[in-house]
């Protein structure tokens, strides 16, 4: 049983810590930097004010989001352990009384809110920018796609978190996590296109192929809460749409939700089976 | 916590085995620990000191059985863990946080109110770097906060690894002079060591080991056998000129080391004095020195 106490100390720490971290600082600024010049442009850009203007303006922070957040989130998961053990301050952690499992959820939260801190003042900026571009009216669209981008941060954390316990050294768990990005922000895309096209797969085939990647099941539930369809997305996106129906975006938050429980379960285990030092 | 004085052993070690692989770090040792006595580990680099702290501290698992204050290791860890109070060999701080931020996220694991926890600060002279970041205390001060976090809920057990190893002589020399206070006061305390003159002011029994194994157990006279009688003179030198001493001492034929701040030169009785010289005539300036027994690793001297 884990005691909330030690667990909400140890994300306290976390927290502290990334606010003091450089690099979380600097990926939280270019976060906000970057969407705030996102929605300004592309409610500025032709003269176009409206919906139409936010439709773009959504387009690109999608973009943003798929290519930033998942690098944050497993950055500051890789480090979370990886960095302590190196240090040596793990030892003095786990020698408290204090379960291992009770640190590694902390420092699962701690990074967590961390990244959620910063998705959300990014977020905020370029919503004071929008609703002053273009009304109220698209405030719920918008807030689904932040409540799904930190769906997307928290999954990345988490994957990351698993990298960290599975290495020694924080190099190799920040390399990985490089790599994982890399796999998940651009191979996977050219890999499910390629497959497909070689394989000559189905429209459900393609859909299961593409849920294999959490990105991508972000994408699908983004494109649905921004556009009302997934027309966007071809053949596979129909197939989505028609056999979900009004269940997609509750099916693919869930799905996120199990992208989260699937690599914490597995740093759990691997703390428990190695030992966490 | 409990009481200082139970009848019964502090900590039970029986039959420990541990491998890393097909490397058996730890090979059926068994020991234990009376509550309120003093018991030095002692051996080499790689005898298993640090792991089987680990072991008694339930961080790794292991073969056998081992129990602080009738707490099973590995069943209640947590348990066992607010019976001891731990300081690591490598001082494993968060150089990021100020010493109160330590301090206070410490006692919250421990369940101490911060108020009193910082009271500690005050007690062990601290209480002026309390803003100071962790990582810009001197060795001797990072030490002693390593130990008030150690001491924050009053642990009937201390478990020590390596405690002076990173220390000036003036702070091991204080650290040495809080240890004899804590075992006066009745704490029960368990560390590794290499030094021979804090077995013999410390140690109610020293407990021998080597690749693993527990080869001797007894008081420190009982042991003395398989203490180094070789001498270290250990220099203190800045860090400009600590290769060029290094390389001057090699020469004249001593065997040398570097350890963080200090030079350490293998001597007998009769040549303690010079490598000093040596060094003086080489217009090299010597900060401090000290001169102990070898520990057991350390190689013979090849010509003092």
């Amino acid at each position: 049983m884990m005691d909330v106490t030690t667990v909400w100390t140890i994300t306290r720490k976390e927290l502290r810590d990334a606010q003091r971290n450089r690099w979380v600082t600097l990926l939280a600024a270019m976060f906000a930097v970057l969407s705030l010049a996102l929605s300004a442009l592309g409610l500025s850009s032709l003269g176009t004010i409206g919906i139409t203007g936010f439709g773009r303006t959504a387009a690109s922070l999608l973009n943003l989001v798929l290519l930033l957040v998942p690098l944050m989130g497993l950055l500051m998961g890789a480090v979370s352990v990886s960095a302590e053990r190196e240090q040596g301050t793990l030892v003095t952690v786990l020698a408290q009384p204090v379960t291992p499992n009770e640190v590694l959820l902390g420092k699962f939260l701690g990074a967590s809110l961390a990244l959620m801190t910063a998705i959300s003042i990014g977020f905020g900026f370029s919503g004071l920018v929008i609703v002053r571009g273009s009304g109220m009216s698209q405030l719920s669209v918008y807030l689904n796609l932040v409540g799904l981008t930190l769906l997307l941060g928290i999954v990345h954390v988490g994957i990351g978190v698993c990298l960290s316990v599975m290495t020694r050294r924080s190099a190799t768990a920040i390399g990985l996590a490089v790599f994982v990005w890399l796999l998940v922000a651009f191979l996977s895309d050219l890999g499910v296109m390629g497959t497909s096209i070689v394989l000559k797969l189905t429209p459900a085939q393609l859909l299961w192929v593409s849920l294999g990647n959490p990105a991508q099941v972000f994408k699908l539930a983004a494109i649905h809460a921004l556009h009302g369809n997934l027309e966007l997305l071809g053949s596979s996106g129909l197939y989505a749409a028609s056999v979900l129906g009004q269940w997609l975006l509750p099916v693919l938050a869930l799905l996120l939700v199990l992208w989260i429980l699937l690599p914490l379960t597995v740093a759990f285990q691997i703390f428990h089976r190695r030992g966490a030092l | 916590m409990s009481p200082l004085s139970s009848p019964a052993p502090a900590v039970v070690v029986r039959d420990l085995v541990k491998r890393f692989g097909e490397k058996t770090a730890i090979d059926h040792v068994t020991f234990h620990v009376e509550a309120g006595e003093t018991v030095v580990l002692w051996g080499p680099n790689g005898a298993g000191k640090t792991t089987l702290l680990r072991c008694i501290l339930g961080l790794i698992r292991f073969e056998g059985a081992i129990t602080v204050l009738g707490c099973d290791v590995l069943r209640e860890g947590k348990a066992a863990r607010g019976f001891i109070g731990f300081v690591p060999q490598e001082l494993g701080l968060h150089g990021e946080q100020t010493v109160e931020e330590a301090v206070t996220f410490y006692a919250r694991l421990r369940r101490v109110p911060p108020a009193q926890a910082l009271g500690l600060l005050d007690a062990w002279q601290l209480a002026e770097a309390s803003h100071s970041l962790v990582r810009t205390l001197s060795g001797g001060m990072k030490q002693k906060l390593a130990l008030v976090i150690a001491l924050l809920a009053d642990p009937p057990v201390l478990l020590l690894d390596e405690p002076t190893s990173n220390l000036d002589v003036r702070a091991r020399r204080e650290l040495s002079a809080v240890l004899e206070q804590l075992k006066t006061a009745g704490r029960t305390i368990l560390f590794c060591s290499h030094r021979t003159s804090e077995i013999s002011k410390l140690a109610d029994r020293v407990i021998v080991l080597e690749q693993g194994r527990k080869i001797e157990e007894g008081t420190p006279d009982a042991v003395r056998c398989h203490l180094s009688e070789r001498l270290v003179l250990s220099l203190t030198l800045s860090p400009a000129h600590k290769a060029q001493a290094a390389s001057l001492l090699e020469h004249h034929g001593f065997t040398v080391q570097l350890n963080g701040t200090h030079v350490w030169v293998d001597v007998i009785a009769g040549r303690k004095v010079e490598p000093l010289q040596l060094l003086a005539e080489a217009k090299i300036p010597v900060l401090d020195f000290d001169i102990e027994q070898a520990p057991a690793e350390r190689p013979t001297p090849r010509r003092a």
